[in-house]
C-alpha cells in the first residue's frame, strides 16, 4: 500500500542549522499522525516541508506515491490548518472558507453552499456573514478547519492548532478533532509539543529532537518502552536512570526509564525498598507530585493526594514493581 | 547581591511622599485628571489647525463667491456664482481635465512602481538592507526639490544624458517616434508632457512607497501562505489577497500623489509645454491677472476632485482592511 506521505533521508537545513537531519517517515493513509518534540525539535518544518513551504535540502518526499520536491504548494491536495489560523481578515467567514473553492473557479453559489455545509460540520451553521475579528480564538480555529477541509484534501496538516485554545474548549477540540478524522477518513498530521494532545489523539506518534527522529510508535509504545531517554523524560517526563541505579535492582547495567505514578511510598526502610529523602510535594489536585532525592538522584513520584506523606527532609522507602522498570535500547 | 539585599524591609513607608513643588503638584494633578492634560496638550494644535489652517481655507472658498468688475479690477464683495460660470469656460474645464488625467496617470505610474519595492521592503529586507532602503526611500527627499526639477531638465533635455545614452544604443529613433506623437511629445523631454509627468512620478514616488510598504508590513506572511496552501497561483493570491490588503495604503499614498500633481505649479513650469496645470492658472490669477476670485475658484476643484475621490474609495471598500 502507498503511503499517505513519505520521507526518504529528508533534510533542510538552513545555513548551518539542520533543522530536519536525514528523517525517514511513512504515514499510512487514513491515519492520525502526531509529530511530538520541544520547539526548535523540526517538527514544525516537517509538516511544511509537506504543505511545500520549505524544499528538502536533500532526500525525497512523495505524498501519495507522487514525489513532491519542487511542487508548489497551490498544487498539492494538501490544506493546513495553521497555527494561528491565518484567517483572510478582509473576508467574511463564508468567503473564508469558500477560498480554497474560489480560486479553483467553482462557481458562487455552488462554493457557498459546500462553505455552509463546512461550517455545519465544524459545528458553526450560521456564522458565514460574520468577520474573522468577531470571532473567539475557538470559533477561528474552527473556520480555519472548515476552510482547509471544504477542499477535501488527500492529507490535512495541524500545526499546533490547539495552541492558543484555553484548556477546557482544548480538550472538547481534541475529542471532535478525533471524531472528525474518523467520520472523515482523510490522513491528519498534527505537530504539538503537548505530550498528552499526542497521545490521546493519534495512531501512531513520532518523537522529534534535534532534527531526527527518536522514536516512533503507538501512543503506548511511546510512552510504556521509550527506545531513548529524551523520549522518556520528554513524554510524561519519566524518570530516567543511569545504569548504576538499574544494575543495583535489575542486574543489568543499562538506562532505564520509571515513571513517576509506578512509584509507590512508604514510611519505613525495609525489605527491597529505596531508602529516599523527601524533598519537595507539589499538590495537583487529583493527585500529588514528590520530589525525591536517591544519594544525590532526583527522582519524582506522583501519588494519590490522599496518600498520608511524611514531612519533607525525612527518609521513606520507595518501592516498584520490577516489571515497570523499562530498559532502554539506546544509551542516548 | 545577596537575598538579604531583597529582603522586605520592614522602616519602609507603604505609601511614598510627593516629591513636593509645583511639578510634584502637576504630576499628581494630571494623574488624577488625565483629560486636563490632554486638553492642555491639544488645545495649541487645535487653535492652530481650527483657526490658521481650516479658517484660512474657508476664508479662501468665500472669496470665490465673490466677482471681479472687469473694468476697474476691484473685488465686488456680493454673494454670486459668476466666478463659477467663468471657471466652466472650455479653456479653463481644458486646463482642469489636463490636470486630473496627468495626476491620475502620474498616480497609477507611482502605484505600479512603488509595489513591488514596497513589497520586496516588507517582506524580505532585514536589518541592513532595510535601513538602505529607507536611506533610498527619503533620501531624495532631504534634497532641495526645486534642485531635483532642474536636474531632471538637464537630463531630459535633447542634450541631456538620457538622449546620449538611448543614442549609443542606437535606439534615438524611438524616441523620435515618441516625440513625434501629439499631446506626449514635442521638441525634446525636457518640453513635453513626458518630461512633466516622469519628473511627477519620480518627485512623488516616496509619497507612495511609504504608505504601501506600511500597508504591507502588516499583512501576515502566513496569509500569503495560507492562500497558496488553499490552491490559489501566486497571481491569485496577489489580486485576492496581497492587493486588497494593501489597498488601504495604496489609496493613502495615491492620495498624496493625487492631490500633490494637482496643486503642483513649479514641474509644470519648469518642465514641459506652455499648456497650463491648475496650480499654474491659480498662480497666475492671483498674481499677473490680479483676478482672486477665479483663483480661489480655481483652488476649489482640486478639493472637491480629492473629496469624490475618497468618497469613491470608501465605496470601493479601500478602507474596510484598516
Amino acid at each position: 500500500m502507498t503511503s499517505a506521505v513519505s520521507f526518504q533521508k529528508v533534510s533542510r537545513h538552513f545555513g548551518s542549522v539542520r533543522a530536519v537531519d536525514a528523517v525517514d517517515l511513512d504515514i499510512a493513509p487514513g491515519e492520525f499522525f502526531a509529530m511530538l518534540g520541544p520547539s526548535g525539535s523540526g517538527k514544525t518544518t516537517c509538516l511544511r516541508l509537506i504543505a511545500g513551504f520549505e524544499q528538502p535540502t536533500s532526500g525525497s518526499i512523495s505524498i501519495f506515491g507522487e514525489r513532491a520536491e519542487g511542487v508548489p504548494p497551490y498544487r498539492r491536495n494538501v490544506n493546513t490548518v495553521f497555527q494561528d489560523y491565518a484567517l483572510f481578515p478582509h473576508l467574511n467567514v463564508l468567503d473564508n472558507v469558500a477560498y480554497g473553492l474560489m480560486v479553483k473557479g467553482v462557481g458562487k453559489p455552488e462554493r457557498h453552499k459546500a462553505a455552509e455545509e463546512a461550517l455545519s460540520l465544524v459545528r458553526l451553521p450560521g456564522y458565514g456573514a460574520r468577520r474573522p475579528g468577531q470571532l473567539s480564538g475557538g470559533q477561528r480555529q474552527r473556520v480555519a478547519l472548515a476552510r482547509a477541509l471544504v477542499n477535501q484534501p488527500k492529507v490535512l496538516l495541524l500545526d499546533e492548532p490547539l495552541g492558543a485554545l484555553d484548556l477546557k474548549l482544548r480538550e472538547n477540540m481534541q475529542e471532535e478533532l478525533k471524531s472528525l478524522q474518523k467520520a472523515l477518513g482523510i490522513t491528519f498530521v498534527f505537530v504539538t509539543h503537548d505530550q498528552g494532545e499526542a497521545l490521546s489523539m493519534a495512531d501512531r506518534v513520532a518523537v522529534f529532537n534535534d532534527g531526527r527522529i527518536m522514536q516512533i510508535g503507538t501512543p503506548e509504545d511511546i510512552y510504556q518502552r521509550p527506545r531513548t531517554r529524551f523520549v522518556a523524560d520528554f513524554v510524561g517526563s519519566s524518570n530516567v536512570l543511569p545504569p548504576d541505579f538499574v544494575q543495583r535492582y535489575c542486574g543489568q547495567h543499562r538506562w532505564g526509564s520509571l515513571r513517576p505514578e509506578s512509584i509507590r511510598i512508604g514510611r519505613a526502610a525495609k525489605g527491597d525498598g529505596v531508602t529516599a529523602r523527601l524533598v519537595g510535594t507539589n499538590y495537583l489536585g487529583a493527585t500529588t507530585r514528590l520530589a525525591l532525592d536517591v544519594d544525590g538522584l532526583r527522582l519524582h513520584a506522583i501519588v494519590p493526594a490522599v496518600t498520608k506523606l511524611p514531612a519533607e527532609g525525612e527518609a521513606v522507602a520507595l518501592t516498584f514493581n520490577r516489571e515497570h522498570l523499562h530498559l532502554m535500547d539506546e544509551p542516548a | 547581591m545577596t537575598i538579604a539585599a531583597l529582603n522586605s524591609n520592614p522602616a519602609a513607608p507603604a505609601i511614598l511622599p510627593g516629591s513636593g513643588g509645583l511639578r510634584g503638584a502637576l504630576s499628581d494633578l494630571f494623574w488624577r485628571r488625565p483629560k486636563l492634560l490632554l486638553l492642555l496638550m491639544l488645545l495649541p494644535p487645535v487653535l492652530w489647525l481650527g483657526i490658521v489652517y481650516i479658517g484660512s481655507l474657508f476664508a479662501l472658498l468665500a472669496q470665490s463667491f465673490f466677482s471681479i468688475d472687469e473694468f476697474s479690477g476691484l473685488i465686488n464683495r456680493e454673494f454670486t456664482l459668476k466666478t463659477y460660470g467663468d471657471l466652466l469656460q472650455a479653456a479653463n474645464l481644458d486646463i482642469i481635465l489636463r490636470t486630473v488625467t496627468m495626476a491620475a496617470l502620474v498616480t497609477l505610474a507611482s502605484a505600479i512602481i512603488a509595489f513591488p519595492i514596497a513589497y520586496y521592503a516588507a517582506r524580505y529586507a532585514r536589518g541592513r538592507w532595510k535601513a538602505l532602503f529607507y536611506l533610498g526611500v527619503m533620501l531624495p527627499l532631504w534634497s532641495s526639490y526645486l534642485v531635483k526639477v532642474y536636474a531632471w531638465k538637464l537630463i531630459l533635455a535633447k542634450e541631456g544624458i538620457l538622449t546620449w545614452l538611448l543614442g549609443k544604443l542606437n535606439l534615438l529613433w524611438l524616441l523620435d517616434a515618441w516625440l513625434s506623437l501629439p499631446i506626449v511629445g514635442g521638441n525634446s523631454l525636457s518640453v513635453s508632457f513626458t518630461g512633466t509627468f516622469i519628473a511627477f512620478v519620480y518627485v512623488w514616488l516616496p509619497f507612495m512607497i511609504l504608505p504601501v510598504q506600511a500597508a504591507l508590513e502588516r499583512v501576515p506572511g502566513n496569509l500569503v501562505e495560507a492562500s497558496s496552501d488553499l490552491g490559489a497561483s501566486p497571481g491569485q493570491t496577489f489580486r485576492n489577497v496581497l492587493f486588497p490588503l494593501a489597498l488601504p495604503g495604496i489609496v493613502a499614498g495615491s492620495i498624496f500623489t493625487f492631490s500633490l500633481t494637482l496643486g503642483d505649479y513649479i514641474i509644470p513650469q519648469i518642465i514641459g509645454t506652455s499648456r497650463l496645470f491648475i496650480g499654474q492658472a491659480v498662480y497666475s490669477q492671483q498674481g499677473t491677472a490680479g483676478n482672486i476670485p477665479l483663483a480661489a475658484a480655481f483652488t476649489v476643484v482640486p478639493i472637491v476632485i480629492m473629496g469624490f475621490y475618497l468618497w469613491g474609495a470608501k465605496r470601493m471598500g479601500a478602507f474596510d482592511a484598516l
